[in-house]
C-alpha cells in the first residue's frame, strides 16, 4: 500500500505533464443562461405537460403542476449544466426543490386560511357576537357565550403560566445548578410533550378530590391549560434569557448591583421582546386546545362568566359539539362551528401582532 | 476618594485550581498601576479578585489578605455588592447597556440600585461624569439615543463615565483598549492621566507602551507553564521596569525576547 503510495507520487512528480494539467485555473468567463430562462423553461415545461396531458384526455391542473415541476427542475438542469457547467447545474436544481418544498408547506396554510374564510363569513354577524346558544334550537343564536370562556380561560391560564414559567426559567438560567436545575429541564421537556388529554384528566381527578365527580367548571380548564403552557413558557425564556450576553451581567454587578436586580432590571428588560413573542406562542399553543376543556370546563349553551362555578363553553369545543352533535337542520349549526373557527384564528391573530407589538418596543435599540 | 489596595500573599482558586499564588502587591492611592504578562498568566483573576469580580464564576475563592485602605476585602460578613460599589471597572468589550439610553447608561449604577436624585442632581452628574470620561461634547446633543449607537471608542468612555459616576475609591480596567482603533486607545490613555488625580487606577494591558505611556508602576505576572498557577514576578516603577528591571524574565518580556 505504502510503497504504492510512493511510486504514484514519484510518477506524478516526474510526469510533468500531469502535475502541468492540476494547476491549470478555472476559467473565469462562463456562459450564464439570460435572466428570463427560468421563466421560459417553467412555462415551457408547464405548456408541454399540460398539453400532452390534454392530448391523452388526462388533463387536471394538480397533475400538470406535478409533472411540470419535475419536467422544470429536470429541464433546466439540462439546459443549465450544457451552458454554464455542473456546480451552477446544480445550484439552480437546488434552489428548485427548495422553493417547491416551501410552496407544498404554504399549501395547507392557505387552503385552511380560505376555507375558514369562505365557511366562516355566513355567520360572522352582529348576531353571532352577542348572542349565546341559550334556547336556541335551529338558526340564529351565536357564539357570544364561547368567546367569552376562551377569553376567560385563557387569561387565567396565562395569569398562571406567565409567571410560573418566567421564574422558572430564571431559576434554571440564573440560579440553577446541579441536580434539582437538571431535573427541572428534564421533566419541563417531557411535560413539553404531554398529550393535552392528560392534563385535562389530571386537572378532573384533582378536582374531583375536592368537589366530588362529575365537577366541572371554567377555572380547572384554566388549571388544565396551564399544565400544558408552563413548559412552553419555560423553553422559550430560557432560550431568550441564555442570549442575554454575560458581559451586561458583569457590567451590572461591577456598579454594584445585587444579582437579583440585575436580572430584573437587565437580562430581563435586554430580552423583553423575545420573552413576549415565546409567552404568545404559549397562548395560540394553549387557545385552541379542545379535549381537557371537554372533560373538565364541559359544555353549556349559556352565558357563565364565573369561572369558579358553572360550566363553561370555549370555541373549540363550542365549535367540535355544533359539528359532532347538531340538531335538525344541521346547516347553522355547522355555520356557527366554521364561525367560531374563524374568530379562534383571529383572536390568535390579534395575539400575535400585540406580541409583535410589545417586542418592537421593548427591543434593545442602536439608534 | 482614593484608596489603597494591598495584597499580601494571596492565592486565587477556581475549585481546586490554583490560578494565582502569593501575591504580595501595595498599591498607592492616586496612581496607576500597570499589570502586565503573557495571556493566562493571571493578570485578569487578580484583577476581578480586588473587587470580587471573579466570584461571579461558581467555585472561584481566594485564600490570603486583600485589604482596601486597611480594611479586609474578603473578612466575614463582607458583602460582594458593597465592594463593588466602591471599586469600579471597566470591561475589555465595551458593554453599555443596551436597553438604556446614553443618559440612563451614565446613572446606571444609581438606577439599578433604586437611588433617586433630583432631576437637577442627576443632570449634573450625568455631565460631570461625561465630561470626566471626556464624552460629554460628543453626545451632549444626543443623551436620549441608545448607547449601543455609539462607536466602539465612544462606547469604551460612556462605561468609565458609568463606571465613575457611582464615584468609587478604585478603578479596575481590563484591556479597555484592546477593542479599540489607536485614536480611541489615545484618547482612553489621555482620559486615564486625567483620571488618576482622583482614583486609583489599575490597568491590564498587552501592550507593553500602553504600560510604559499611562503608570507610574508596572507589576509582571508571569506563569511557569500549562496548569501551573501564575504569579507576580516583580512590580516596581513603570521606568524601574523597562529599564533595568531585577529579574531576567521581565527584563526578556519587556524586551520582547519571551517565547
Amino acid at each position: 500500500m505504502t510503497s504504492d503510495t510512493r511510486t504514484d507520487t514519484d510518477r506524478a512528480r516526474t510526469d510533468g505533464e500531469l502535475t502541468e494539467q492540476a494547476v491549470v485555473p478555472m476559467p473565469l468567463v462562463r456562459g450564464e443562461l439570460p435572466r428570463w430562462a427560468p421563466w421560459g423553461i417553467l412555462v415551457a415545461s408547464l405548456v408541454v405537460v399540460g398539453g400532452i396531458l390534454a392530448a391523452t384526455g388526462n388533463f387536471g391542473i394538480g397533475l400538470t403542476l406535478v409533472l411540470g415541476a419535475l419536467l422544470y427542475a429536470g429541464a433546466t438542469y439540462v439546459v443549465s449544466r450544457f451552458v454554464e457547467g455542473g456546480r451552477k447545474a446544480t445550484d439552480r436544481v437546488v434552489t428548485i426543490v427548495v422553493t417547491v418544498a416551501f410552496l407544498i408547506a404554504l399549501i395547507p396554510l392557505i387552503s385552511v386560511v380560505v376555507t375558514v374564510i369562505q365557511n366562516g363569513l355566513a355567520r360572522f354577524d352582529g348576531a353571532f357576537f352577542g348572542n349565546s346558544m341559550r334556547g336556541v334550537v335551529g338558526a340564529g343564536g351565536g357564539g357570544y357565550h364561547a368567546i367569552m370562556g376562551t377569553l376567560i380561560i385563557t387569561a387565567l391560564a396565562a395569569v398562571m403560566s406567565i409567571p410560573i414559567g418566567i421564574l422558572t426559567a430564571v431559576y434554571l438560567v440564573e440560579y440553577g445548578k446541579g441536580r434539582l436545575a437538571r431535573a427541572i429541564t428534564f421533566f419541563v421537556d417531557v411535560m413539553t410533550g404531554i398529550p393535552s388529554i392528560v392534563a385535562g384528566l389530571f386537572a378532573f381527578a384533582f378536582f374531583a378530590l375536592f368537589a366530588g365527580p362529575g365537577i366541572r367548571f371554567g377555572f380547572g380548564g384554566a388549571v388544565a391549560l396551564s399544565i400544558l403552557m408552563i413548559p412552553v413558557v419555560v423553553r422559550s425564556t430560557e432560550e431568550m434569557l441564555k442570549i442575554v450576553p454575560n458581559e451586561l451581567r458583569e457590567a451590572a454587578y461591577a456598579l454594584g448591583t445585587p444579582k437579583w436586580r440585575t436580572i430584573v432590571k437587565v437580562v430581563i428588560p435586554t430580552s423583553i421582546a423575545g420573552i413576549a413573542s415565546g409567552v404568545t406562542l404559549a397562548i395560540a399553543r394553549v387557545i385552541g386546545e379542545t379535549a381537557p376543556l371537554l372533560i373538565i370546563a364541559g359544555l353549556t349553551t349559556g352565558v357563565n362568566l364565573n369561572p369558579f362555578s358553572g360550566r363553561m363553553t370555549t370555541l373549540p369545543v363550542f365549535a367540535y359539539n355544533s359539528y359532532a352533535a347538531p340538531g335538525v337542520p344541521r346547516e347553522p349549526f355547522v355555520d356557527r362551528a366554521w364561525t367560531s373557527a374563524l374568530v379562534l384564528i383571529i383572536i390568535v391573530l390579534v395575539l400575535n401582532l400585540l406580541a409583535r407589538l410589545v417586542a418592537k418596543l421593548f427591543a434593545p435599540k442602536t439608534r | 476618594m482614593s484608596k489603597a489596595v494591598h495584597a499580601k500573599n494571596l492565592n486565587i482558586y477556581y475549585g481546586s485550581f490554583l490560578a494565582v499564588e502569593g501575591v504580595d502587591i501595595e498599591i498607592k492611592p492616586k496612581t496607576v498601576t500597570a499589570l502586565i504578562g503573557p495571556s493566562g498568566c493571571g493578570k485578569s483573576t487578580f484583577l476581578r479578585s480586588i473587587n470580587r469580580m471573579h466570584e461571579v464564576i461558581p467555585g472561584a475563592r481566594v485564600e490570603g489578605s486583600l485589604t482596601l485602605d486597611g480594611k479586609e476585602l474578603y473578612g466575614p460578613g463582607v458583602d460582594p455588592v458593597g465592594v463593588r460599589r466602591q471599586i469600579g471597572m471597566v470591561f475589555q468589550r465595551p458593554n453599555p447597556f443596551p436597553t438604556m439610553s446614553i443618559y440612563e447608561n451614565v446613572i446606571a449604577g444609581q438606577k439599578l440600585n433604586n437611588k433617586r436624585a433630583g432631576k437637577k442632581a442627576t443632570d449634573e452628574l450625568v455631565e460631570r461624569s461625561l465630561r470626566g470620561a471626556n464624552l460629554w461634547n460628543e453626545v451632549k446633543d444626543r443623551l436620549d439615543k441608545p448607547g449601543s449607537g455609539l462607536s466602539g471608542g465612544q462606547q469604551q468612555r460612556l462605561c468609565i463615565a458609568r463606571a465613575i459616576a457611582v464615584q468609587p475609591d478604585v478603578l479596575l480596567m481590563d484591556e479597555p483598549c484592546s477593542a479599540l482603533d489607536p485614536i480611541s486607545t489615545l484618547a482612553i490613555e489621555d482620559l486615564i492621566n486625567e483620571l488618576k488625580t482622583d482614583y486609583t487606577i489599575v490597568i491590564v494591558t498587552h501592550n507593553m507602551q500602553q504600560a510604559a505611556r499611562v503608570s507610574d508602576f508596572t507589576g509582571f505576572f508571569n506563569i511557569e507553564g500549562t496548569g501551573k498557577p501564575g504569579h507576580l514576578v516583580e512590580m516596581d516603577e513603570t521606568k524601574t521596569i523597562f529599564s533595568q528591571p531585577k529579574q531576567k524574565a521581565t527584563e526578556d518580556y519587556v524586551s520582547g525576547r519571551f517565547g
